[in-house]
């Protein structure tokens, strides 16, 4: 028999006995992050490859939800610091060994870049819509010239939002279920599945929908692909990682991560996705809900878990 | 110059009082602390042994909480010190995830705080606050680079284990077994 015991008596709250530090307010933007990462990619890819008019909800309207998304997270990362008034010191340096540094100035860029792209849309969405200063009018319109630039800029940036909303985890070598460099992949395709769930469910064209959710099964593929390879991983590494992986393998988060996440976040919606392209009739936000909310609980259960993970000796 | 400190576990009685000369010495506030006392049984009686263990921030060599820092405020001072600037810190908790140890906490100013070896104290030539009060000298400190310090002596005639050297950190708190 070993035990082991603090005699001194520690209980700091948050971090004994497990740590607890990072509360709802992480996995939500995580999820928000990773969606608008999913309908920023999409959007420049499409208008890059010239379906504008086509996959019309993919490039113009979905991309609506991206600043409030960005926005919403971005007040999700700042309720979650606990020495807010200090936030802009992210700003005053660039840490390159630090991938929060790096999340923090792709946000920088993506976010002001996301209202951009709205921005030049915003005539198409409301036509009556009048910029009230003329220099915004002659912004607006260099904007729409260079559309297909910015749609270079918002995919190569979203890529690197999606991988860094996994890669933010995987950093923490102190936490095994979160240092596997396969979180960076896994949370990026996470996202862009989410992204697409978004995108059709807004989407009324049959065509459009039909496109998304092909793309979509075959991310849902890579995506149970790479959740197997995660436990894989873990099973086939050091003591504290088949712990990590047991969390999920009969432990406290095996309802919470197979049930809601796998089979009601991806197999599922990927059979209702199957129905409807081979012709049957399915209510696409049946198969977008389930989506979104595996994503959503996917992070939870993921920054949860991790945190309980930890070296022992 | 590289500071280090062993504990000698076969003298630590886990008597605390490193734990409150440092909560004293440092004004840590009520209900945290910046070193604490593990104390391990093994086996079932008769053959029982006991391990006590004065635990603290082990100012790695490869420190993660200073690589996951997002503005810098955990850094790394000559001898190995790794230290918060507290006005730096915007308390994302990123260094708390990443510590091994769980050395960190949060501040209820906000701030991440942990021990510091006593940098305050090491500045004016004196010895951590915990190092000076223990009462069975079992704590030893010093420079790792001086080969007549304290704890270069106690590592070299004994033997020694660090916490969780699986997790690469290259921890510089020593336990003498």
């Amino acid at each position: 028999m070993r035990e082991e015991l603090f005699v001194s008596g520690r209980n700091i709250p948050n971090i004994d006995p497990f740590l607890n530090i990072w509360h709802w307010q992480i996995p939500l933007y995580l999820f928000l992050g990773g969606l608008a990462a999913g309908i920023m990619f999409f959007a420049g890819l499409f208008l890059i490859i010239g379906k504008e008019k086509e996959m019309e909800t993919t490039v113009k309207w979905a991309t609506f939800l991206v600043p409030v998304s960005l926005v919403l997270g971005l007040f999700a990362l700042f309720l979650d610091l606990k020495h807010q008034l200090f936030f802009w010191r992210l700003y005053t340096t660039v840490r390159f060994e630090s991938p929060m540094s790096w999340g923090a100035w792709t946000l920088m860029f993506i976010t002001p870049l996301s209202f951009v792209w709205v921005a030049t849309y915003m005539k198409d969405a409301i036509p009556n819509w009048r910029w009230r200063f003329n220099f915004l009018e002659q912004l607006e319109a260099s904007a729409i010239k260079y559309r297909k630039v910015l749609a270079w800029f918002m995919m190569m940036l979203a890529v690197v939002l999606g991988v860094y909303t996994g890669i933010l985890l995987s950093a923490f070598n102190a936490r095994p279920l979160w240092n596997t460099s396969i979180l960076g992949p896994l949370f990026l395709v996470s996202g862009l599945s989410t992204g697409l769930a978004a995108i059709m469910w807004m989407s009324k064209s049959h065509y459009e929908r039909s496109v998304l959710s092909k793309i979509d099964l075959v991310l849902i593929g890579v995506e149970l692909f790479l959740i197997i390879h995660l436990f894989m991983g873990f099973l086939a590494a050091t003591e504290v990682q088949i712990e990590a992986a047991h969390l999920f393998l009969g432990g406290e988060f095996t309802t919470m991560f197979w049930v809601f996440v796998v089979l009601l976040g991806l197999i599922f919606p990927a059979v209702l996705e199957i129905l409807e392209l081979v012709g049957y009739k399915i209510p696409i936000w049946i198969p977008s809900l389930l989506i979104l909310f595996g994503g959503l609980v996917f992070r939870f259960v993921m920054v949860e878990a991790g945190q309980i993970t930890r070296y022992l000796y | 110059m590289r500071y280090a400190m062993a504990v000698d576990t076969k003298k630590c009685v886990g008597c605390s009082d490193c734990v409150v000369a440092c909560q004293t010495e440092n004004n840590v506030p009520h209900g945290f602390c910046r070193d604490w006392i593990v104390e391990v049984v093994d086996g079932s009686y008769p053959n029982v042994e006991i391990e006590l263990r004065s635990e603290r921030c082990n100012h790695c060599d490869n420190s993660p909480c200073v690589r996951c820092c997002p503005t810098g405020a955990s850094h790394i001072v000559e001898g190995g010190i790794v230290l918060v600037t507290h006005e730096d810190c915007i308390g994302c908790g990123a260094c708390i995830q990443s510590c091994p140890y769980d050395a960190r906490y949060s501040h209820p100013d906000g701030y991440v705080d942990k021990c510091t070896f006593c940098h305050h104290r090491l500045e004016k030539g004196q010895n951590p606050a915990c190092v000076d009060v223990c009462p069975t000298h079992c704590l030893h400190f010093g420079d790792l680079d001086d080969p007549n310090s304290d704890v270069s002596k106690a590592l070299k005639n004994r033997k020694w284990k660090v916490n969780a050297p699986e997790a690469g950190t290259k921890p510089q708190v020593y336990f003498l077994t």
